[in-house]
């Protein structure tokens, strides 16, 4: 078991998985609306595939917010 | 600056707190603010800048008022319908606070003006409505050096961070801007009026922390809330060096007009 941290809140995995993979887990049906940070560091979309993620990671879906009007 | 005694009663309850005082109040008189987007986070930004006595608001918005902005925009009434919002803003700022200097840009913030407009303010918030300005707002404030706050709203959400010289930008969270239409604006997918209240009470009080000093800023931390849920989460981030305009290696050197949504400029032009 791997604990990763989505938003805030621990979530519990099996086996490791791809930030590409968490991505579809967690419903963002348009990944090009958010912004993804790998403990706090901005990641780039081409590299969702290739990441794999630990045990104490903590992944936050930084969402665009573009109104202000 | 000497307060007259008409002043000192007006910001008393400034004065009253211990941290601010009569030298953070005047700190306050003496401060420069530019607005960009007199709307729905514009309009409480004005009023709260205005009333705490900020000696100098600029507005820069090339609309005209319209009716599904009351809603929201706080600073302009039923009777200022197809007015430009730069002057139904200065009226009510007047109104509220004659010691306050208006400057009025009506007209489109946009790379060839921006850095010629902030180089006169101590601070600068975003209150826009798109992806190019706030984009634009960040590349100008990194490239002069000068401190912003960036705010977003969608629906029932809320997102806000504070930059200063040295702090992570907008941009080393959000790189570039989301494709055309891939994100919603308000004017597609619509707001609860009081967030935006909620949101540009946060960036006015930012402003006014800035020009005091007092207290922390919300700098490395993207600060966000649902109002469906009242659930407000900060969260940490960086400078990174990877950034495109404030990184080690920076890509963006010079302003950039990003192009807008095409469905954004056709609700512009009904006006
Ligand atoms: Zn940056």
């Amino acid at each position: 078991m791997i604990t990763i941290t989505v938003n805030g809140n621990p979530h519990e995995f099996e086996a490791s998985l791809s930030l590409a993979k968490l991505i579809v887990l967690n419903n963002i049906i348009q990944p090009d609306m958010v912004s993804v940070q790998l403990n706090g560091e901005f990641v780039y979309k081409a590299d969702y595939e290739t990441i794999e993620l630990k045990d104490g990671d903590e992944v936050d879906f930084l969402y665009f917010m573009g109104g202000g009007q | 600056m000497d307060f007259t005694e008409e002043q000192i009663t007006r910001y008393s309850r400034h004065i009253l707190l211990q941290d601010v005082g009569v030298e953070g109040q005047e700190k306050i008189s003496n401060g420069k603010v530019l607005i960009v987007g007199v709307g729905g986070l514009g309009a409480p930004v004005a009023f709260y800048l205005a009333a705490a006595g900020v000696g100098t608001i600029g507005i820069i918005d090339g609309d005209v008022v319209d009716l599904s902005n009351l809603q929201r925009q706080i600073i302009h009434f039923t009777q200022d319908v197809n007015k430009p919002k730069v002057l139904s803003a200065k009226e009510k700022i007047h109104q509220l606070n004659p010691d306050v200097k208006v400057v009025t840009y009506p007209t489109l913030f946009v790379a060839d003006n921006a850095l010629d407009i902030i180089k006169d303010y101590d601070f600068i918030v975003d209150g826009t409505d798109n992806f190019p300005v706030k984009f634009l707002i960040n590349d100008a404030c990194v490239i002069a050096g000068k401190p912003f706050s960036h705010g977003g709203i969608l629906r029932f959400d809320g997102q806000t961070l504070t930059y200063v010289p040295g702090a992570a930008c907008y941009r080393c969270l959000f790189h570039s801007p989301p494709p055309p239409n891939a994100v919603p604006t308000c004017s597609q997918a619509g707001v609860l009026g009081a967030v935006a209240g909620m949101l540009g009470t946060i960036q006015a009080a930012e402003a006014l922390k800035y020009l005091t000093g007092v207290g922390e800023l919300l700098t490395n931390r993207l600060l966000s809330f649902n109002a469906k849920t009242m659930d407000f989460r900060t969260v940490g981030t960086r400078p990174s060096d990877k950034c495109p305009v404030c990184g080690s290696h920076p890509t963006v050197t010079q302003l950039i007009d990003y192009e807008q949504a095409v469905c954004d400029i056709s609700n512009r032009k009904k006006h």
